[in-house]
């Protein structure tokens, strides 16, 4: 029972700076995850990463102008993820350009940007630190940043969420009987750059999508509904910060890959166990029903 | 004369230029069940979609009458089969009219729901996920959905696609109800039978309005032929239309919106025959 406790319980007891990422990692969880459950959803799970990689010259000129510090970077990507987000949404609705496409091309430009940019001052390790981020190192502004990001995510999932899923549902429908469409998907796309943002001084440009869709896509294994599915994938979420910190902690492994790829273990796990999972819908039942 | 519902004035709708209806002018009178027949391509959907509002007029107008609640089921509903909602959630859609994006789902209209269901013979079926519907079912659904949305305008575009014999007469007896209570509806059709039975009134089109009135007079052998001979494919050589043409050819008949006579056929068939 000892062992246990000092296992699992006693880093995060002992040490600050391991509250500070469990909290930080939760809040992220919160937020992120319904947003991911959507953004599959609604097909646009790589989505998510052409994303992940546009906010990085944003964050670049910051550093590069600020050094490293949360608030200047973060606004950056900010402002990169919304232009290229608002460029992409754009083209595709004015052109016949589908909106995969515009993304793609606009996420390219902004990250060979960015890598630009990084490249004019910083060193590998700078780099490195901007793609993977540190959770180890949370300060309170960071603190603060997450937490208020989790706070506007969750009223405004609140506030749209009828809207978001008969958009995802029927977008025709909703055409037929409201003009929100179209806002609420530029809300939604806000959405996924704050929380985009918010992840990556935790765990870098390139992972914070990480923990945003890999719980979404584990939870699609278990329910049908998007209620349950939303809690599920945060739970799913809180759950592998958690089993990431301590791994991390104790194998001294880097945190952002240790909490990413616990997330992947419980991905592969739903893939194979889940109720709508391989296992049960694949294997042949001995008897069926007669209606 | 009765109050119309939607007023088409020179309505052209279209898409690059092309009109997929031409000079469109008429109403639709409140309360009366119109069959909108036609081949493919002959602008039916695009009429419905001019009627929503989703496609916007290339020339002329079209007005629906203020407070109109209007329900519209698309032809090519993109409707994602695949996203995880019960039949109840796809049928509370059609709640939203009457509680937008933050109002409570109350006690009553929960029952709405489900006496929706039951009125489209889905009655048990309201936690089934959607993707274990069959496409009869989820038609069913739909029109279930139309039914909470308690519109005085409904569209369906055609509904009976793919839709066997006995679930059609259902939803036949649904839009037969429907029309008893006092709303307009216009039902995109292809069985003419079906219209020549059940609907008092047809609009057949072959881009311009060849026949508006008495579903039979308007779908009289003369008239079909008519409409089967104007051609679907662009002409990319087209004359441009010179508006101030059709306004003097059509002020004497929008004024009396549709009778039971054939609808402007002959100026307009001679006017094609130049593009």
């Amino acid at each position: 029972m000892l062992a246990l406790y000092d296992y699992l319980i006693a880093p995060f007891v002992e040490f600050a700076f391991m509250q500070r990422a469990l909290a930080g990692a939760l809040m992220l969880s919160v937020s992120a995850c319904p947003v991911g459950v959507f953004l599959m959803l609604r097909r646009m799970s790589l989505t998510g990463d052409a994303m992940a990689h546009a906010i990085l010259p944003g964050a670049a000129a910051g550093f590069l102008l600020y050094g490293l510090q949360i608030v200047p970077m973060t606004l950056g990507g900010l402002i990169a993820g919304v232009i290229v987000a608002l460029g992409a949404g754009t083209v595709s609705r004015l052109t016949v350009q589908k909106e995969d496409a515009s993304m793609a091309a606009f996420y390219l430009i902004s990250l060979a940007l960015g890598v630009l940019i990084v490249s004019l001052r910083g060193s590998n390790v700078d780099l490195m630190h901007v793609l993977f981020g540190t959770v180890l190192a949370l300060n309170n502004e960071a603190l603060t940043l997450i937490g208020g990001i989790a706070v506007v995510t969750l009223a405004a999932l609140a506030i749209f969420w009828r809207a978001l899923v008969a958009e995802c549902l029927d977008p025709l429908f909703l055409r037929s009987v409201s003009r929100l469409g179209p806002p609420v998907h530029f809300i939604f796309l806000g959405l996924v750059v704050l929380n985009l943002v918010g992840g990556f001084q935790a765990l870098g440009t390139l992972l914070s999508v990480g923990l945003m869709m890999l719980p979404a896509a584990a939870a699609r294994f278990w329910t049908s509904r998007v209620g349950p599915m939303c809690v599920l994938a945060i739970a799913i979420g809180a759950v592998s910060c958690i089993s990431g910190l301590l791994l991390s902690y104790h194998a001294s492994l880097p945190s952002g890959p240790a909490i990413i790829l616990s997330a992947g273990v419980i991905y592969m796990v739903s893939i194979l166990a889940g109720t709508r999972g391989v296992l049960a819908t694949r294997v042949r039942h001995a008897s069926h029903r007669t209606a | 004369m009765p109050e119309a519902s939607i007023e088409f004035r020179d309505l052209t709708l279209g898409y690059n230029s092309h009109p997929a209806i031409h000079h469109l002018n008429g109403a639709v009178a409140k309360g009366s069940l119109t069959a909108v027949v036609g081949s493919n391509g002959s602008g039916k959907s695009t009429l419905m979609k001019g009627i929503v509002g989703m496609l916007k007029p290339m020339a002329g107008s079209v007005t629906v009458a203020q407070g109109t609640r209007l329900a519209y089921l698309p032809q090519q509903s993109e409707l994602d089969r695949s996203f995880p909602a019960r039949v109840v959630d796809l049928v509370s859609l059609g709640l939203w009219p009457r509680r937008g994006l933050l109002g409570r789902y109350r006690a009553e209209d929960r029952q709405a729901v489900s006496d929706a269901l039951s009125a489209v013979g889905l009655g048990g079926f309201e936690k089934r996920p959607i993707d274990t519907l069959s496409g009869g079912q989820l038609q069913r659904a739909l029109f279930a959905r139309v039914l909470v949305q308690d519109a005085d305008l409904i569209l369906l575009d055609e509904p009976f696609n793919a839709i066997d014999a006995r679930t059609v007469a259902d939803l036949v007896m649904l839009i037969t109800r429907w029309h008893g209570e006092g709303r307009t509806i216009m039902v995109v059709v292809h069985a003419l039978d079906l219209v020549r039975r059940h609907f008092p009134e047809a609009l057949l089109l072959a881009r311009r309005p060849v026949a508006w009135g008495d579903a039979r007079k308007a779908l009289s052998a003369e008239n079909l032929l008519r409409a089967r001979q104007f051609h679907e494919a662009w002409d990319e050589d087209a004359p441009w239309c010179a508006p101030e043409d059709h306004h003097h050819d059509h002020d004497g008949h929008h004024d009396h919106a549709h009778g039971s006579h054939a609808y402007g056929a002959t100026a307009d068939a001679d006017r094609r025959g130049a593009a």
